[in-house]
């Protein structure tokens, strides 16, 4: 090759140019483009939550919210007390569990079945997504309407199968009213759960999935394992971390969301559906007590940390091993 | 053949599941109220003639027109910002932080833990500190607290998924650090911008609880808090015209994920 | 001219040293082979060249300059990398300007040089093309035609040939040859394959554990082989090492181990009994294994391999007794302690 200008070679000359470089040193650079991630962070989730803790021992309300009068652990020893928390706490673990296995059962299956190509596919995805296309606020009202307690279409199927109504086999209503009651509402809040997470879930799992080798199952067929074998075996062993991932997702959307709640049966009958973030929403925000809701929604956060390190820690190492 | 029968009623099964509920939504949204509220009919069937005035009334005698234009705002801002923010940040962390960087999969979930649940009452003071409450602001502001933890999550296992010999050959072509990241590694990791994009949105949309918060004034409100308290009022519900708002947002997103599906689902194949 | 020197040059990666103590000079045009097996050191010692990572210790000088502290985007090191490492997301044509316009060479020099290039490589009509609509040959020519558009003063190359198939391989090599005498731009070649090495090579530097053993000429390795390391790794097979007692080492290449010889062959000092293992037919060539008795003090048993032409069939079979001596002419000696040719030693009768 001709022997031209070897342009670049050495230490950039010129004071813009070495400003430039040293911005672009690793070092400097990695913290420049970290750092504004990190700040807004800092600012507003860690800011943030020093002030729901420092709140929770104040006896800050709406109409007064300094915290100028420290009470210690008062706040939650007078929100455990109540009935409506004991419950509501219940209510939010029944509604995480059952909507978890739910879930996982459902998504597991979806992902076997669109993991395969097969016609219509891309409608079926399209259909398929649909309810993670709603917010939840609006998902609650869709399954308001279709459980009312008076034009709810599952009604009138129930009652021409003869199930319903008199003579049926579940008595002599017309109607199940199903959000006006204790366990056909949180039934009905799992199922509406359930109905609003799959898309997210099976998209997880369906990840972990598609990157299990298919030599894999043919060489399971080979050895003569069957349809079940097959799955609890080499299908459900190779997807456990990103199952993981799937119960850290759908949980923690599932037990911090309160509209289902709200909309479909207000925490009632009584507070027999209450659930924690809408118990503390009622408390801290509509009954102005700052520091009750604060203790309230404070409750639950060392669980939820000591379960999500654990289970973060055993996906990982169960994607070593 | 069993098999495929077992297929098929497996596709059947999750069809129906999601979309029953709606294809109820869609049948009410056209139904005359002296039909809706009939006793002794079929309730699927238009035992009287469909009508438009629902959704004539939803355009025009409500907020919900507002309420779109309020979301959209908010989404796009929200994933900007997201962007802005997630996309240096997983660059930064998955190759120029060295080994803890590479360690930090698990802190930034960590973050991801602490819910709007458990922040929303000290983000509603803060919110009014900073004197944008009852203003889409607020949630342009406050949402990214939840989506940029999850994309950079995401994206962390996009970058590290780019193979490291392509760093090395764009540097010795003659790029400096950030060079090589927007020429050559940031082309990489389009797809995943595009499903971190998509989440983002979903996210912002879809969250209620500082919905609900911090914005108390009709015309402020976003889809998920303007919806339910501007078409219900006490005890009345507006059945057809709710039904009319979920399916005018759900139906045109639903395509659009519908066709991102196959990236959503590449965006978590890196991620752990 | 010299155009690369490594003094002392040192990598330490926690305990381990990586490169342990290299010196190495580079004259201008030279094509140099690094040569080693997997972990000895040689990738390091390329990406410490190519500034991809900063030596613990020691000195890199180009032309006559430092640059252990010129990032690699100042030094003027072009790298071919083992994977190709060609940017997906560009055309074929962006590829191989990509440097070029990350230098800011002037856009009017463009065109010739991309044309200089790719006429050069044979990659002319696939411009237009991306990275993975080519096969493995046409990446490493694009590879090639990226690092080359540039003019670099020292090319480093990363096992280029190690992705491409069995058939094109020997081709490739053939070409790269070519390349480099048409262009004569200095080069490090690093390799674990030593037909490579051999191959290709002006020089050829073996390194083992980060230290280097021997830089040669391929001949000079072969036939002059500075210790035992180098003794048995280079050549396939290598040299059989026979000890001779406590101190000393004999290496002799399977060539010149002579099978029941007919006639008295004059100054010998192997002389092996040895039981045939087995025979391979190489086509060109026989390779009988042996195992030789008795003969290390501790009555280990020793492999030994001799090399017969084709011509000449053995009538061996495995399981048969036999002879297999070694003339003092063809020996080379090492002290079995250190492991260093011993040049000038007694050898006992």
């Amino acid at each position: 090759m001709s022997t031209q200008q070897r342009s670049g070679v050495g230490p950039p000359r010129g004071r813009l140019r070495r400003i430039g470089a040293w911005l672009d040193q690793p070092k400097v650079l990695a913290w420049l483009m970290l750092g504004p991630a990190v700040l807004y962070v800092i600012a507003f989730v860690g800011f943030p939550f020093l002030l729901a803790i420092a709140l929770s021992m104040s006896d800050a309300t709406i109409g007064d919210p300094s915290l100028d009068t420290f009470v210690g652990l008062d706040n939650f020893k007078a929100v455990i007390q109540t009935d409506a928390f004991k419950l509501a706490l219940r209510n939010s673990l029944i509604v995480t569990a059952g909507t978890l296995g739910l879930v996982l059962v459902l998504a597991t299956l979806a992902s076997e079945l669109l993991v395969h190509a097969f016609r219509g596919k891309r409608l079926f995805q399209m259909i398929f997504i649909l309810p993670w296309a709603l917010p939840v606020s609006l998902t609650a009202i869709v399954w308001m309407w279709f459980l009312d307690s008076t034009f709810s279409p599952v009604d009138w199927v129930l009652v021409k199968l003869n199930l319903l109504g008199p003579g049926g086999v579940w008595g002599p209503f017309k109607h199940m009213y199903f959000l006006g009651n204790e366990w056909l509402g949180l039934a009905s809040v799992i199922v509406t759960d359930t109905w609003r997470m799959l898309p997210l879930a099976t998209i997880i799992v369906l990840a972990a999935r598609m990157s299990i080798p298919e030599e894999r199952f043919e060489q399971a067929r080979v050895d003569g394992a069957g349809v079940f074998r097959i799955l609890f075996r080499i299908t459900l062993p190779a997807l456990k971390p990103m199952l993981i991932v799937a119960i850290l997702f759908t949980g923690l959307l599932v037990i911090g969301e309160m509209s289902l709640v709200q909309l479909l049966t207000r925490g009632g009958p009584g507070h027999s559906t209450q659930v924690l973030p809408y118990w503390a929403y009622l408390k801290g925000i509509q009954g102005g007590s700052l520091a009750q809701g604060a203790a309230i929604t404070l409750f639950l956060f060392p669980f939820l940390l000591v379960a999500s390190v654990l289970a973060l820690r055993a996906a990982y190492r169960s994607q070593e091993a | 053949m069993l098999r495929k029968i077992g297929f098929y009623c497996g596709i059947g099964f999750l069809t129906l599941f999601s979309i029953v509920p709606l294809l109820w939504a869609l049948i009410t949204v056209f139904k005359r109220n002296s039909d809706m509220y009939s006793v002794g009919t079929v309730p699927f069937f238009y035992n009287e003639p469909p009508t438009l005035e629902h959704v004539v009334f939803l355009f025009t005698e409500s907020n919900f027109g507002l309420f779109l234009q309020n979301s959209a705002i908010v989404g796009i801002f929200v994933v900007l910002i997201t962007m802005v923010l997630s996309i240096p940040a997983a660059f930064s962390l998955a190759r120029l932080t060295g080994s803890w960087g590479e360690r930090s999969g698990m802190a930034i979930f960590l973050v991801y833990l602490i819910p709007p649940s458990l922040l929303f009452i000290p983000m509603y003071q803060i919110v009014v500190w900073l004197g944008i409450a009852n203003t889409i602001w607020s949630l342009v502001i406050v949402l990214p607290t939840i989506t940029v933890p999850f994309c950079t999550w995401l994206l962390l296992g996009f970058f590290r998924s780019v193979p490291r010999s392509l760093d090395e050959a764009a540097m010795l072509d003659g790029c400096g650090q950030f060079t090589t990241f927007y020429r050559v590694l940031l082309p990489q990791v389009w797809p995943g911008v595009g499903a971190c994009a998509v989440f983002a949105f979903s996210l912002s949309l879809g969250n209620y609880i500082y919905a609900a918060t911090f914005i108390t004034r009709s015309a402020a409100r976003t889809l998920s808090a303007g919806v339910p308290t501007e078409l219900i009022r006490g005890d009345v519900f507006f059945w057809p015209e709710l039904m009319a708002a979920t399916l005018v947002v759900a139906i045109p997103l639903a395509i659009v994920y519908g066709l991102f599906f196959n990236y959503l689902v590449g965006g978590f194949k890196n991620a752990t | 001219m010299t155009v690369l020197t490594l003094r002392a040059l040192e990598k330490h990666y926690g305990s381990i040293k990586a490169v342990d103590h290299v010196d190495l000079q580079l004259e201008s045009g030279e094509f140099m082979a690094i040569l080693g097996p997997s972990g000895s050191g040689k990738s390091t010692l390329m990406r410490l060249v190519a500034g991809l990572e900063p030596p613990t210790s020691g000195d890199i000088i180009v032309d006559g300059q430092s640059v252990v502290n010129v990032p690699p985007q100042h030094r003027n090191v072009a790298m071919v990398f083992q994977s190709f490492a060609l940017y997906p997301h560009m055309t074929v044509r962006d590829n191989i300007l990509f440097p070029l316009v990350s230098r800011k060479v002037p856009k009017q020099e463009h065109e010739a040089r991309l044309q200089k290039a790719t006429s050069m490589l044979g990659v002319e009509n696939l411009l237009d093309r991306r990275p993975s609509r080519l096969s493995g040959g046409q990446q490493q020519r694009v590879a090639l035609a990226r690092a080359l558009v540039r003019d670099p003063e020292l090319f480093v190359f990363d096992e280029p040939l190690s992705a491409l198939d069995a058939q094109i391989r020997s081709r490739a090599r053939a070409e790269l040859r070519e390349l480099h005498d048409q262009t004569r731009i200095t080069t490090l070649y690093v390799t674990h394959d030593q037909v490579e090495a051999m191959g290709l090579a002006d020089r050829v530097a073996v390194i083992n554990e980060g230290r280097l053993h021997q830089v040669g000429t391929p001949q000079e390795l072969y036939n002059d082989p500075a210790d035992l390391f180098v003794a048995g790794f280079i050549g396939n097979p290598p040299m059989n090492l026979i000890p001779l007692d406590e101190t000393m080492v004999a290496g002799l290449r399977p060539e010149h181990m002579l099978v029941d010889p007919e006639e008295d062959v004059p100054d010998l000092l192997i002389d092996l009994a040895v039981t045939i293992e087995h025979i391979e037919y190489l086509g060109s060539e026989w390779l009988a294994h042996g195992q030789a008795r008795a003969v290390t003090s501790n009555g280990q048993q020793l492999h030994v391999i001799a090399r017969l032409p084709a011509s000449a069939h053995p009538g061996l079979v495995s399981g048969q007794e036999c002879r297999m001596v070694g003339q003092r002419k063809d020996v080379c000696l090492f002290d079995r302690a250190s492991g260093k040719r011993q040049v000038q030693a007694e050898v006992p009768a």
